[in-house]
């Protein structure tokens, strides 16, 4: 059995089984309804206009500085499998790739995007 | 007991092939015992460390926990799952319904599909690709598109703020997850777990470098943080979000997001082990004949569970310690100190490794 048959055999499963408990949950559970049973939680008071809303800048902020060092992260990992073959000469290249990165996160350091605003 | 496995497995597979003619029906049937012997290790594992996270955390604080059902209470777990499984699903009115229903696929697939990665024994495993490491890694973050899709579709202020919170987590603390693990892919010269435990079986990584040692560190924290735990529980911090991103699930739908956090605990102590303290290899000093021989006399599996159970009662023991972070704080940290710090460790380790190795 090969490991992409694996791959698909967990998928399918994963699917199973919240497919499984949701239905099990569906057929087995008391079911009873009010006005106000479906509304939005929120402490007990009634809620206030609608949570699709704007939120704050933050969040997208380090969604972006990730992207960056995510993508970063995967180009390094074959690097990271070779460089003990390659030797110094790795070390060389990847150095100054580190080095724009690097300076990447010192310059958003600097203009206080790390900040939490 | 790896050994006996595989020679059990063969000889189902003996047995079925020779009673039933069509060789795709002998696949079909093969599928499905893999499938649900994946499925039933991993709720027993859930269930397992539920029982155990509140046994632990009930002698943290000086209780004794659940005492009642069974001999030290552990049969409370299996009746809170029954439990559970029948409690009504509230249906909700101004959500977005499909993605609400989504949300726990998408948290167990990355849960279920990162277990799948993982190695239990000696030859026991599942998905063993040659890019292992990096399969863990991408497979592992599937689950927060779920958290931020749960949050976002439940039309809740609550779960929208631990939504978020959890996504600016995750994401950030996943970089030091992955920089740590390039430090060990760095030693080991390859990114396949079954190449990287072959490399282990004489030392581990975390005492062939110095530097290991280092990225170990940095992987516990991230991966703590990674499982909205402990001091980083901000995303569920239930004195001022009621309980995050879950708030508005009910009945068997929550259930599965209280799964698949349990699990992610015992996936990120598993990665963990098997990445830096030599997953099922046992502990071996070169040189020591004996010992390593009464070392060799026990188990894998017994090293591999043994190792992760003492890195999630770590987990375990900081999350029942230490007060809460702030969100500025808890980003501060990893932007500012763990990211450098993991950054610098990676090139001081590829400077190791080539000097060493010249």
């Amino acid at each position: 059995m090969s490991s992409y048959e694996i791959f698909v055999i967990v998928f399918i499963m994963a699917l199973v089984m919240v497919l499984g408990g949701s239905v099990i949950g569906l057929l087995r559970s008391p079911k009873s309804t009010n006005d106000q049973k479906g509304e939005q939680y929120e402490s007990g008071i009634p809620t206030r206009g609608t949570s699709w809303m704007q939120f704050k800048v933050g969040y997208y902020l380090i969604a972006i500085l990730f992207l960056m060092f995510d993508v970063e992260a995967v180009l390094l990992f074959p690097w990271a499998v070779i460089v003990k073959g390659m030797g110094v000469e790795g070390l060389y290249a990847v150095s100054f790739f580190l080095v724009v990165l690097i300076l990447g996160l010192a310059y958003a350091w600097r203009k206080g995007a790390l900040e939490w605003k | 007991m790896s050994l006996e496995l595989i020679d059990g497995i063969n000889k189902i597979h003996e047995l079925l092939s020779t009673n039933i003619e069509a060789a795709w029906v002998v696949s079909l049937i093969e599928y499905v015992l893999v499938g649900l012997g994946f499925l039933t290790l991993y709720a027993l594992i859930a269930l397992f460390l539920i029982i155990f996270e509140r046994k632990i955390c009930a002698y943290f604080q000086c209780r004794k926990g659940p005492n009642r059902v069974g001999p030290w209470g552990i049969f409370q777990v299996f009746a809170d799952m029954v439990k559970i499984l029948i409690k009504e699903i509230i249906p909700l009115k101004h959500n977005d319904k499909l993605l609400y229903y989504a949300a726990p696929f998408i948290v167990i697939m990355g849960s279920l599909l990162t277990f799948g990665g993982l190695q239990f024994a000696d030859g026991v495993h599942g998905v063993d690709f040659n890019v292992g490491v990096f399969y863990l890694l991408a497979v592992s973050s599937i689950s927060i598109i779920g958290v931020m899709l749960a949050g976002w579709s439940s039309n809740n202020k609550y779960s929208l703020i631990g939504a978020m919170r959890s996504g600016a987590q995750v994401i950030s603390f996943e970089l030091s997850a992955c920089l740590s693990m390039m430090a060990v892919v760095i030693l080991g010269g390859s990114m396949n777990l079954s190449e990287l435990m072959a490399a282990q079986n004489d030392v581990w990584f975390i005492f062939q470098s110095p530097f290991t040692v280092v990225a170990l560190v940095i992987y516990l924290i991230a991966a703590h943080a990674e499982t909205n735990r402990g001091p980083f529980d901000l995303p569920e911090a239930e004195s001022e979000l009621t309980a995050g991103y879950h708030v508005e699930y009910s009945g068997i739908t929550f259930g599965f997001f209280y799964v698949g956090e349990y699990c992610n605990l015992f996936i990120n102590a598993a990665i963990g082990t098997l990445v830096f303290l030599g997953g099922w290899q046992a502990l071996h000093i070169p040189g020591c004949e004996g010992f390593n021989q009464v070392m060799d006399a026990i188990p894998s599996y017994i090293w591999m569970f043994g190792k992760t159970l003492v890195l999630i009662f770590l987990s375990l023991w900081v999350r029942w310690t230490f007060p809460r972070l702030r969100i500025d704080q808890l980003l501060k940290l990893e932007w500012k100190i763990m990211l450098p710090f993991s950054l610098a460790n990676i090139l001081l380790m590829a400077i190791w490794v080539v000097v060493t190795n010249n």
